[in-house]
């Protein structure tokens, strides 16, 4: 293989060129990409000062341990902070078997032919596909036809369907990952090919799978059109105690406090979306600990 | 896809037959994907079919009047589906200059260092969940930002949602363009750097051209993006169908008007919960077009170098 069909990173000290471009029309160029970059970092930093300022203050103790109320000052984001919980550990447990199940399947059992090219081609339109469509797809079958009702229930369901492409293309590149010879080497031994997956190459794709697993539950928390369609509550004074409890979650809660009227109900969403945005920052922080602390290198 | 040749499954023994049922399980699985989009298509197409029962496809499709709770009531969908593409247009003209101004500057110019800062707030940027873009639109840039520079700027107005809108698709766009570039051969870059091109004419004569189709299905899919998007729209722009070209104005999109019906007391069964199905299968049809032909596009004008 010549070094032109390697990763395309140019870093040739001459392939540079030797002087810098010195016309004005340079100049602008440069200026304007910069721009570009300039306001991609303001927007990000507009948007957190903004947030935490009005958010930092209000997040007391009181604020995280208080149910919702009509009165900003009395107002906690408890309850839809439990059904967030809730609708973790749900689609956790959900999504977990049937995307490593699938990715499993797909990169270790099948082989290439129509029908893995229908899934694979599924899979990636399922990807497009926007959440509040989700959200009527929940409504419609989890909701009605399966009589689950407003619960954690159907809006882990529904939310497990939603994440279920990420984690099935997480886990597909982690297993892509495990080199053939591992396999090969469990072959040579007389393994079958759910021997090899169960004993290797699942244990050794297993970081990289978690990881996926962690981002992909990172953007069902976040996600709020799917809950309000399938009819989560948005104003909740009670802490759901079973799955099949009408619930609210920290997104819905933000989305409510947001459309009050009174202006001191945005000073309670600021603290509730700071919360939220902890909340995700620790999930990504694990998923990095995890990706560096057990990932192999072949 | 296993690049090994097929295990035999080891015949009628007990560990054949086990093989055989895990093997199964493991199907079912990934079977589920096709039964998400079977469950898509048919919830959405039973109640649509039910919709068009009692209201007019004509009037749907090309009237302006959208009251489906009034007596009499009116189902054009032109209000919806104008505000969902004003916004997109918006956020598409930001988006669009600034993701590949990014791109281009990660892709050709920039130094380690800076790739080391601007990638994770990139990443960032994507993570973020779009309900607080939406407290960023409605409690700050209208307020602060758009009201005081633009004279007869609404409360809930399209433009903020539209900027934002934008700005949460530009991180889309840059990586997915970036990915675009990079996959570019060096070989195009150094033949050009040997006969004594500039970097600026390799990022704009060179690269971005040979990477041009992966770039408009970034685009694409970036747009397909925004006209799915929800919470940013509602919380913005407001609940309210309103048809005009007027970006000061607030107007209810396909996605805030579903909301507005799931968070009321329509009774379900009624007409007027059945026009969420309607609009769901509006809008799951422009996304997929949308995407389809982003996928179609990468595919058919990408050059190949080998």
């Amino acid at each position: 293989m010549s070094a032109t069909q390697q990763s395309v990173r140019v870093h040739l000290p001459l392939a540079r060129g030797r002087k810098a471009e010195r016309s004005l029309r340079a100049l602008l160029f440069h200026v304007a990409l910069l721009l570009c970059l300039a306001i991609g970092i303001l927007t990000l930093a507009t948007l957190l000062i903004d947030v935490m300022t009005d958010g930092v203050p209000r997040l007391t103790k009181e604020f995280v341990t208080s149910l919702d109320s009509r009165f900003p000052a009395k107002a906690g984001i408890l309850s839809s902070l439990i059904g967030t919980l809730w609708l973790m550990f749900l689609v956790a447990v959900i999504s977990f078997p049937l995307g490593v199940g699938a990715a499993v399947y797909l990169e270790e059992f099948s082989q290439r032919n129509r029908f893995s090219s229908l899934i694979e081609v599924n899979i990636s339109n399922l990807a497009g596909v926007p959440s509040i469509v989700y959200g009527l797809l929940g409504l419609a079958v989890f909701v009605r036809f399966m009589q689950l009702g407003r619960s954690v229930l159907a809006g882990a369901l529904t939310l497990s369907l939603l994440i279920l492409p990420v984690i099935i293309v997480a886990g597909r590149e982690a297993l892509r990952a495990v080199p053939p010879s591992i396999r090969e080497g469990a072959y040579a031994v007389g393994a079958t090919t759910w021997q090899t997956v169960r004993h290797q190459t699942l244990p050794a794709a297993l970081p990289g799978i978690l990881t996926g697993v962690i981002l992909g539950l990172s953007r069902a928390i976040g996600e709020t059109a799917p809950l309000i369609t399938i009819g989560a509550l948005t104003y909740l004074n009670f802490v759901p105690n079973t799955p099949m409890d009408r619930f609210s979650a920290m997104p819905l809660q933000i989305y409510n406090w947001v459309s009050r009227p009174q202006p001191e109900f945005a000073k309670v969403a600021a603290a509730g979306i700071v919360l939220l945005l902890l909340v995700l920052l620790a999930m990504n922080a694990i998923a990095i600990y995890l990706r560096n602390r057990f990932e192999q290198r072949w | 896809m296993s690049t090994l040749p097929p295990r035999p499954l080891a015949g009628g023994t007990v560990r054949g037959v086990r093989e055989r049922i895990i093997k199964w399980l493991l199907a079912g699985c990934a079977i589920v994907s096709i039964a998400t989009t079977i469950g898509i298509i048919a919830s959405l197409a039973f109640e649509t079919v039910d919709f068009f029962r009692e209201a007019s496809i004509v009037e749907f499709f090309t009237g302006t009047n959208w009251a489906p709770t009034y007596k009499p009531p009116g189902f054009g969908v032109l209000p919806l589906v104008g505000a969902t593409l004003l916004i997109t247009l918006i956020g598409a003209l930001v988006a669009t200059p600034v993701g590949l101004g990014i791109a281009i500057y990660l892709s050709e110019f920039a130094k380690r260092r800076v790739r080391k800062i601007v990638k994770p707030v990139l990443e960032v940027l994507a993570g973020i969940p779009t309900i607080v873009f939406g407290y960023f639109a409605l409690r700050f840039l209208t307020p602060e930002v758009l009201q005081p520079l633009i004279p007869g700027t609404q409360i809930f107005n399209a433009l903020s949602a539209g900027l934002v809108v934008g700005a949460m698709i530009v991180p889309q766009i840059a990586s997915v363009s970036e990915d675009a570039m990079r996959a570019v051969p060096r070989s195009l870059r150094e033949g050009a750097f040997a006969v004594g091109s500039t970097r600026r004419r390799v990022a704009t004569r060179i690269v971005f051209p040979a990477a041009l189709s992966g770039i408009a299905a970034a685009v694409i899919l970036g747009l397909s993006r925004a006209i799915g998007e929800t919470m940013i729209v509602t919380v913005a722009s407001g609940l309210g169908a309103n048809l005009s070209i007027d970006p000061r104005e607030g107007m209810a999109t396909i996605t805030a008007y579903i909301v507005q019906v799931s968070l009321g007391d329509t009774p379900t069964g009624s007409i007027a919960f059945r026009t969420i199905f309607a609009l769901g299968t509006t809008l799951f049809a422009m996304t997929l077009g949308l995407n389809i032909l982003s996928h179609r596009i990468a595919k058919r004008f990408r050059e190949r170098y080998e």
